[in-house]
């Protein structure tokens, strides 16, 4: 008994390492222009999907963001590089605006700081 | 379902099962036993606990993991294994997936409520504008929403009312409370000619006033906007955080499961305790706690300084501060008042100062300035000028009365000798660093004027506060050496940079760079490539203007204190921010250990609820550290005038 308990035991550790700490395929997304305005759709539950945003440069982007997730830990989105600190309330769409003219890399996070996400701007 | 209901729910349900362990001891038994205590708390899973599980899941099939995940764990954990347990009559624990639950929202109802009133000063500014503005349309003044404003149009504002948007004075005069806005508790005397700032309050005078700026070009809107950034901004002492909050929950539960197995395997406990001590593990860990020292620190810092008038552009600028070793002031405009005034008159005053203001009249040279309004505060009429005449670099001369009077420096004396004692005077306020010119009518001098840009009244109690706070302070300026050292005795600088031109100023900054960081203090309009030169760069407002670009931290009202409150409430906030993350951490360091039954044999044991209940209160008590940043006491120099 005691050594199918540590075989599990020691089976589920090696489990959690590979899940949390392997590499494993992130979802991207690359924005639709249309009208010279750019729109992605992020789904909040348990993380964003997606949770890299490809934008162009100097389009205007609007990122839709929707809370299908109950926790406090993701109810609100932090853009740090943008001064934005938008409340997400529960199963509603809240837009965000970003600042397309400048290229590079710009991480999202929510309000814990443990959830991120990235806008590329090419 | 709000969290607050979820928590009322779980409350309500847990208090019988309370009530039972209470009461235990005296015979009292829960009706139903078991089952009822499995009907409860499997409401209380779904209803309560659900959203956690639901969350959980959804971040663990993305890999990621949070908070959510351990309070599902630990709570499915102990809620499976207490069916498991009571199908094979042993005993049960689901009091504690009960108890857990409703500590852990207790604890989020609180921070919620918490970390919106950390939050709350950029909404306060917001709020601060105005509604409505009566403007001047077709003929006549009519109320109109503020959005509707356009620059250029003319708006009356009635003694009490609030200014719409920024502006120019055309007519009327009044006091107005503009501390809102920059911090300053006194009314300012306002007259035609001068701004005004929209969101500030009108005195009891009632004013006509040009639109000059609207919508996010005003002063207010500019704050705002520097305001949120700052909030949310990151500071570098957070990437510790960042990389430790990646890696936190997988290893909790890594933890979790070797106690399960240490307790278990080795030291030969039963199934249950082994359980309860890995579920206590899952439960009082908190990652939040970390998440949130920082950012809502920050938050609380800036915002508490943005209403003392104080903008600090973020948390890299915040920690900056902290290594600050030398504070370098630009002299003219930041030390001192940046306009020279009269100090001195030899002579007949009055018929000096009306020889010279007259042959001044046209001049805009700033000794002529000086001249000027030394003249018109002693309510001098002038005289008509005939033959005027101005000598390049030396003066200016004409005939007033048929006579021929001249001002200037003494190089327009020629052939004209000062009397033994005009020639001491002269001598003598040429030592106190005072520029000096001579006054003459035909042929002769008749007297001197002695003309000087005088320190800010506060320039001294700022500067022996920054030196109180151990820090060196210098004085850069393209003066010469007198001036700049008598200006630099008065207030008491210590060391004195003078004849610096302003190509030279980027070395002499590097040089002082060796001894440490350099705050540079200048007024942001001249001053910008030395401002982003220096580690911190700190831009005075002058009055309605501030240059935000400009520096790291940007002081509204043109007070140099403020340089030394900036300092204190960017250190007070900084240490704030690492006593938060120093509790975050020995708080997980601690209680992981304690909750895995490390001190167990000296009888010091954490039950699951206790750990949940120091996990809830672990993260509300950062929270709440953070919102009492708004209490502390910041020290200020006297306001007292030396």
């Amino acid at each position: 008994m005691k050594i199918i308990v540590l075989v599990i035991g020691l089976g589920l550790i090696a489990f959690i390492g590979w899940w949390f700490f392997g590499k494993h395929a992130t979802d991207e997304a690359a924005a639709a222009v249309a009208n010279h305005h750019q729109v992605v759709d992020v789904e909040v539950k348990g993380g964003y999907s997606p949770e890299v945003v490809t934008l162009q440069r100097n389009v205007p982007a609007t990122l839709n963001f929707t809370r299908k997730d109950a926790s406090s830990c993701l109810d609100r989105v932090v853009f740090s590089d943008f001064g934005i600190n938008q409340a997400l309330p529960e199963n509603q769409v809240e837009s965000v605006e970003i600042d397309t003219s400048t290229p590079g890399e710009y991480q999202w996070a929510c309000g814990m700081d443990m959830f991120h996400g990235k806008v590329i701007i090419k | 379902m709000t969290i607050t209901k979820r928590f009322w729910v779980s409350l309500i349900l847990s208090l019988p099962m309370l009530a039972e362990m209470i009461l235990k001891p005296f015979g009292w038994m829960l009706p139903g036993g078991e089952y009822t205590m499995l009907g409860l708390t499997t409401i209380i899973m779904l209803v309560s606990a659900g959203p956690f599980i639901k969350s959980a899941w959804a971040s663990f099939k993305k890999h990621h993991s949070n908070m959510d995940t351990l309070v599902a764990i630990g709570t499915a954990t102990a809620y499976l294994y207490s069916i498991y347990a009571m199908l094979t009559k042993q005993p049960v624990f689901f009091e504690s997936a009960a108890f857990v639950t409703t500590f852990v929202l207790l604890g989020q109802v609180f921070e919620a409520r918490m970390r919106q009133n950390a939050s709350s000063a950029v909404k306060k500014l917001v709020n601060l504008q105005a509604k409505d503005a009566e403007v001047f349309r077709d003929g006549q003044f009519i109320k109109l929403p503020v959005s509707k404003v356009v620059v250029g149009d003319l708006i009356k504002v009635r003694p009490g009312e609030k200014i719409a948007v920024d502006g120019e004075i055309t007519t009327g005069s009044s006091t107005i409370d503009e501390s809102m806005v920059t911090g300053e508790s006194m009314p300012t005397k306002k007259i035609a000619g001068d701004a005004v700032v929209g969101a500030t309050v009108n005195g009891s005078g009632t004013l006509t006033y040009k639109a000059t700026k609207i919508g996010k070009d005003t002063m207010l809107a500019q704050i705002v906007e520097l305001v949120k950034k700052a909030q949310n901004s990151h500071a570098p002492i957070q990437s510790l955080t960042d990389k430790v909050s990646a890696v936190f929950v997988p290893l909790v539960l890594i933890i979790a499961i070797l106690t399960f197995l240490v307790w278990y395997e080795l030291i030969g406990a039963s199934v249950a305790s082994s359980l309860i001590f890995a579920v206590s593990v899952v439960v009082i860990a908190c990652p939040c706690a970390l998440g949130l020292a920082t950012p809502t620190a920050l938050m609380v810092g800036t915002g508490r300084s943005a209403k003392m008038g104080i903008l600090i552009k973020n948390g890299q600028v915040l920690e900056a501060v902290n290594d600050v070793k030398t504070v370098v002031f630009d002299k003219t405009g930041t030390i001192t008042v940046g306009q020279p005034r009269v100090t001195n008159i030899i002579g007949d005053r009055e018929k000096i100062l009306q020889i010279a203001a007259s042959l001044e009249q046209a001049s805009e040279h700033p000794l002529a300035v000086a001249i000027l309004n030394e003249a018109k505060q002693t309510q001098i009429d002038m005289m008509n000028v005939d033959r005027f005449e101005a000598v390049e670099g030396k003066g200016v001369r004409g005939e007033i009365n048929g006579q021929m009077a001249f001002v200037g420096n003494d190089k327009l004396l020629e052939n004209i000798r000062l009397t033994s004692e005009l020639s001491r005077q002269f001598e003598k306020l040429q030592q106190q660093a005072k520029t000096v010119v001579v006054v003459g009518q035909a042929d002769q001098v008749i007297g001197l004027i002695a003309i000087q840009d005088t320190p800010k009244k506060t320039s001294q109690a700022a500067v022996a506060a920054l030196k109180n706070r151990g820090l060196k302070t210098v004085m850069l300026t393209g003066d010469n050496e007198q001036v700049a050292q008598s200006i630099a005795n008065e207030v008491g600088i210590d060391q004195v940079i003078a004849n610096v031109l302003p190509k030279d100023k980027a070395n002499r900054f590097k040089a002082l760079q060796a001894g440490g960081k350099v705050a540079f203090v200048g007024d942001g309009i001249n001053d910008a490539p030395a401002l982003s030169t220096a580690d911190v760069g700190i831009a005075m407002g002058s009055g309605t203007d501030i240059a935000i670009e400009s520096g790291g931290i940007v002081l509204v009202k043109n007070d140099l204190r403020d340089v030394d409150r900036a300092l204190a409430l960017s250190q007070k906030t900084f240490n704030r921010i690492k006593l938060n993350l120093f509790w975050a951490f020995i708080y997980n360091v601690l209680g992981i250990p304690v909750a895995a039954g490390a001190l167990y044999f000296v009888g010091l044991t954490l039950s699951p609820e206790l750990a949940g209940l120091a996990m809830a209160f672990s993260s509300l008590s950062v929270v709440t550290s953070s919102v009492m940043l708004n209490r502390t006491k910041i020290s200020t120099t006297p306001l007292t005038e030396s």
